[in-house]
């Protein structure tokens, strides 16, 4: 037999992944969106983009590209941007999900939405809500960014319609409306 | 017009920076009264923040793909593997047993690209067609999970008689290559560069020469001529790149069709859809709410929603069918390539003696590689000659982009031009005010220049170290576009609430807002005071979303319709305030005397309403002063719209890197309605043509026929790191010519931009790049630090 012996931290995932195959079927999990916690019975193939649209709903999170490319399906996993596309939804755990529907508090708009409206950051707006949480984590790190910080927070975001100038605008504008 | 009919209106004309007049002009009765310039106004003219951006910001806004009906199916769509093959069979058995699959469709009759004329595509002895692209529709099924179609599409067995293709511009166009049409085509001009022409010969893939456009003796032009210049162009093939994918949801029903759909024209796909089932217009409504981006690509109905259509009523359920990014990039239209030969003749003080254009380029399998009018029409120039062709490939079929034909275009003339003024020892501002003789462009280029700072720029390759910096410009020409077939309807209710209807649909630029503004304007109310309802066919018919036409098609008519029910509303109530209803005019949510002597609340003047609402509905007149076309639907007003972009870039000669690092816009729209979602659009075109310049690029493998960067990684878009410091400013350009006297911006904004790009590159190197994009490869190529590439792929 071949000497399939693997390091120790290896071997242990390894058994672990197999006691714990699941699928292709449905199977039951609960994911922590927008602090509701929800009970989904979906395949494990599912991703967390897909959970969020065509189980929960909430459509607000959109795919561009379903690969990693666009950034228009972001979302946050604990805080931190991530994109949705990219993330199997039985993977999140007990981690906290927050989607666009989630940013505003009630009816007050989060600073970075209000100051996407005053400088009209938004033409088609299909880029709009992966963009809009990548700036409200980048404020939430950090309060003062300059503009360089802003350009790398958003990098990864594909703006077909070329909303940037007024992206960058909205954002220096919300970090010195934070300031005061 | 019979005088009983119209009456005379002095409107205000001219461009605000440089000095107003008026101008009396007879209009029809129902007009409103003329709007004077914008600083004198409430609401137009404004930048009212869009009335769609809370939704927007927050998630809810209803895109296509995010609706859902109570048993909706799924489609996928079958594409040829192969870039030209004979169908021979197709076997649909194994996918019909497939588990949930509900409807399945053989695509026979496509549209969307150059038809045969004889023989068509179904030649006897086979039982299908020739697919000719990798990509091209065969099939489309309709199951209950996306996986289940999926997998039943896959279950689909065809039997390809591959034959031989060519994706290579250059070897398509040798007499020997592979045919991609046995025989002479027709068609519509999708790619909209130059006219389809009815019967212009065909050689092998060939069709040309379309000589249509030209003027005057070039001949006489050029032996007239001091200086000569010449050069050869060529530009790439550009996906339009929508962020929300092609896609709409069908739903047949005996009743009647209603399709959900993210389109640039609501009233143009039920028109489409109506003809291609066989149903009354009245049967057929198609909504869309927020769009996500169309750039041309998204104005006709293509195969996608035929099927969508075919297999809702097969299968007696709604249907969604959305393409997934790769079937985006291979079949969802393109911006052709090009190849431009230019010649252009001046005397030694600038005059013009001649232009002279050869070129051909490819839409694939589609028509209208051609580059629009821009040379033809911007410069002063007697003598003009243009001779086009299409060469047919095996590859998706190209579709208007925005400002089609003229992009591509202008980065070749604007750059001969800055050649030109070099030969002649002038300053590239210089000529150009001496050939160009709109007044518009030569104060364009005045603000321009002065806010640019146009007097740093040095002579070319001034900088001594490996980064270079530049300075360029270019000019911009396009169409004021109008379709007079554009309808809307302004209610007035009992409670004092208002609505604008139409079917027109934003698709991004803010159409809906600034058709609040105009009603509030005309009303005397806040634009948060209009209920604005779009996007859907049960409203009258409104514009598309194209060729830069929609605030000139949509904002008269709203204004008009606005004006009309306030008559008849002021008719009802000035008696109650023993007011003479002639001489009434609404202001700040009241309905009052001319001297403000008398007045009335609005809701108290709608609360006399004898019914629950009255409305009015106005469409589209004729521009005052006439238009200076006008074909069916569809005219051109008298003075084009333009602009003039300056461009700073920084070329690292060391690694072929071009920066963009700032850019300063003058444009025109007429009269702007909305500067900060005008400011948003101009942006958008000068990042696109950023984009187009530097980035973007459709590579096909010429030994598959497959294009090798069919998703958003390897396909490079301009993103934030890439973009410059932007700034735009518009002129005021008051012609007189209709109710608001406003036209479009989209598409002038994005002309202007590589040419100028392309300028400043020069200047900065001293190599000039005739071939787009230009990429760090083809920067170092120019600058003789690596092999010239061999030929385009
Ligand atoms: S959809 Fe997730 S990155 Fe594009
Ligand atoms: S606003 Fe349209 S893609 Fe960003």
């Amino acid at each position: 037999m071949l000497d399939t012996t693997l390091p120790d931290f290896l071997a242990s995932d390894a058994q672990a992944a197999e006691r714990d195959a699941v699928g292709p079927g449905p199977v039951p999990l609960t994911l922590d969106v927008n602090n509701v916690s929800h009970s989904l019975f979906i395949e494990p193939k599912t991703t967390l983009a897909e959970a969020l649209r065509d189980s929960l709903d909430l459509t607000g999170t959109k795919v561009g590209c379903d690969r990693g490319a666009c950034s228009a399906c972001t979302v946050w996993l604990d805080g931190k941007p991530i994109a949705a596309c990219m993330m199997l939804a039985i993977d999140v755990g007990s981690r906290k999900i927050t989607t666009i529907e989630g940013l505003a508090h009630g009816d007050e708009l989060h600073p970075v939405q209000s100051a996407f409206i005053a400088h009209d950051a938004v033409q088609c707006g299909f880029c709009t809500p992966g963009l809009v949480m990548s700036c409200a984590a980048l404020l939430e790190s950090n309060p003062t960014p300059t503009i360089d910080d802003i350009k790398a927070a958003t990098s990864g975001h594909l703006c077909r319609c070329g909303t940037h100038p007024h992206v960058h605008d909205a954002m220096l504008d919300a970090s010195r409306i934070r300031k005061t | 017009m019979t005088s009983a009919d119209t009456r005379l209106q002095k409107y205000p004309v001219g461009i605000d920076s440089v000095s107003m007049a008026e101008i009396e002009r007879r209009v029809p009765a129902g007009e409103a009264p003329p709007l004077p310039p914008n600083p004198q106004l409430a609401v137009i003219g404004k930048s009212i923040p869009r009335i769609n951006g809370r939704a927007k910001v927050t998630g809810a806004a209803p895109f296509t793909v995010d609706v859902k009906l109570p048993g909706m199916l799924y489609a996928r769509l079958l594409r040829s593997p192969l870039p030209h093959a004979r169908v021979m069979s197709i076997d649909i058995g194994a996918a019909e047993r497939h588990p949930g699959v509900r409807a399945i469709h053989v695509i026979n009759d496509v549209v969307g690209r150059a038809v045969e004329t004889t023989g068509q595509n179904t030649p006897a002895g086979t039982s299908g067609r020739r697919v000719l692209y990798v990509g091209d529709p065969i099939a489309a099924v309709a199951a209950v999970t996306p996986e289940a179609a999926q997998a039943a599409v896959d279950l689909i067995k065809v039997d390809y008689q591959p034959l031989a293709f060519v994706v290579d511009l250059e070897d398509a166009r040798k007499p020997d290559a592979p045919r991609v049409f046995a025989h002479p085509v027709h068609g519509e001009s999708f790619a909209g560069g130059n006219p389809a022409g009815t019967a212009l010969p065909q050689q092998g893939n060939v069709r040309g020469p379309n000589k249509s456009g030209s003027r005057g003796d070039a001949a006489a032009g050029f032996a007239d001529a001091d200086v000569v210049i010449e050069g050869e162009f060529r530009t790439q093939v550009q996906t339009h790149c929508c962020l929300e994918p092609h896609g709409l949801v069908a739903d047949w029903r005996k009743d009647g069709l209603t399709v959900y759909m993210s389109t640039q024209f609501t009233a143009g796909i039920r028109a489409e859809l109506a003809a291609a089932f066989g149903l009354p217009l009245s049967r057929v409504r198609v909504i869309v709410d927020a769009m996500g981006g169309g750039f041309g690509s998204k104005s006709s109905a293509g195969n996608y929603a035929r099927a969508a259509v075919t297999l809702s009523r097969q299968a007696n359920a709604p249907v969604r069918l959305v393409l997934d990014r790769h079937e985006e990039q291979i079949d969802s239209g393109n911006r052709p390539a090009t190849v431009q030969r230019l010649r252009v003749g001046a005397r030694r003080n600038g005059t013009l003696t001649a232009i002279a254009i050869d070129t051909y380029g490819t839409s694939g399998v589609g028509l209208g590689a051609g580059i629009g009018n821009f040379a033809q029409a911007i410069y002063d120039c007697a003598n003009f000659e243009l001779v086009q062709s299409d060469v047919f490939i095996n590859a998706g079929p190209g579709c208007a982009m925005r400002a089609p034909g003229n992009v591509p275009g202008a980065f070749a003339l604007e750059q001969t031009i800055d050649e030109l003024a070099e030969k002649l020892g002038m300053d590239p501002l210089t000529l150009r005010g001496r050939i160009d003789l709109s007044a518009v462009r030569r104060e364009e280029r005045r603000i321009g220049a002065a806010r640019f700072g146009w007097n740093r720029r040095r002579a070319p390759g001034s900088d001594s170290g490996p980064i270079k910096r530049g300075l360029g410009m270019a000019q911009s020409l396009w169409g004021a576009n109008v379709r007079t077939n554009s309808a809307c309807e302004v209610r007035i209710f009992r409670d004092g609430s208002v609505e604008v209807l139409s079917s027109v649909q934003d698709i991004g630029t803010g159409i809906g807002t600034v058709l609040a503004q105009v009603v509030a304007e005309e009303l005397g109310l806040r634009p948060e005071d209009i209920t604005v309802r779009i996007g859907d066919t049960e409203y009258p018919a409104g514009p598309p979303s194209y060729g830069s036409l929609t605030t000139a098609s949509i904002t008269p008519p709203a204004r008009n319709a606005a004006y009309q029910v306030l008559r008849k509303l002021i008719e009802i109530a000035a008696p109650s305030f023993a007011a003479a209803a002639g001489n009434l005019a609404a202001r700040a949510g009241r309905i009052s005397t001319a001297d403000n002597s008398r007045s009335i609340g609005f809701r108290e003047a709608a609360a006399q309403l004898p019914t629950d609402q009255i409305g009015v509905v106005a469409s589209r007149s004729d521009d005052y002063a006439d238009f200076a076309r006008k074909m069916g639907d569809m005219a051109s007003a008298q003075n084009a719209l333009g602009g003039v972009q300056f461009a700073e870039v920084a070329v690292d000669t060391e690694t072929g890197i071009v920066r963009v690092e700032r850019v300063v816009a003058v444009q025109d729209c007429g009269r702007p309605m909305n500067p900060l979602q005008i400011e948003s659009q101009v942006q958008g075109g000068i990042l696109q043509g950023i984009s187009y310049a530097l980035f973007e690029e459709r590579i096909l493998d010429r030994h598959t026929g497959h294009m090798l960067n069919a998703n958003l990684e390897q396909y490079k878009i301009l993103r934030s790191r890439e973009t410059p410091a932007i700034e735009v400013h518009l002129l005021e350009n008051y012609q007189g010519m209709s109710a608001t006297d406003a036209y479009g911006i989209a598409e002038p904004s994005n002309i202007a931009t590589a040419p100028a790009i392309a300028n400043a590159v020069y200047n900065a190197i001293g190599v000039r790049l005739r071939q787009l994009p230009m990429s760090p490869a083809a920067v170092l190529a120019a600058l003789g630090r690596i092999p010239q590439r061999s030929g385009p792929t």
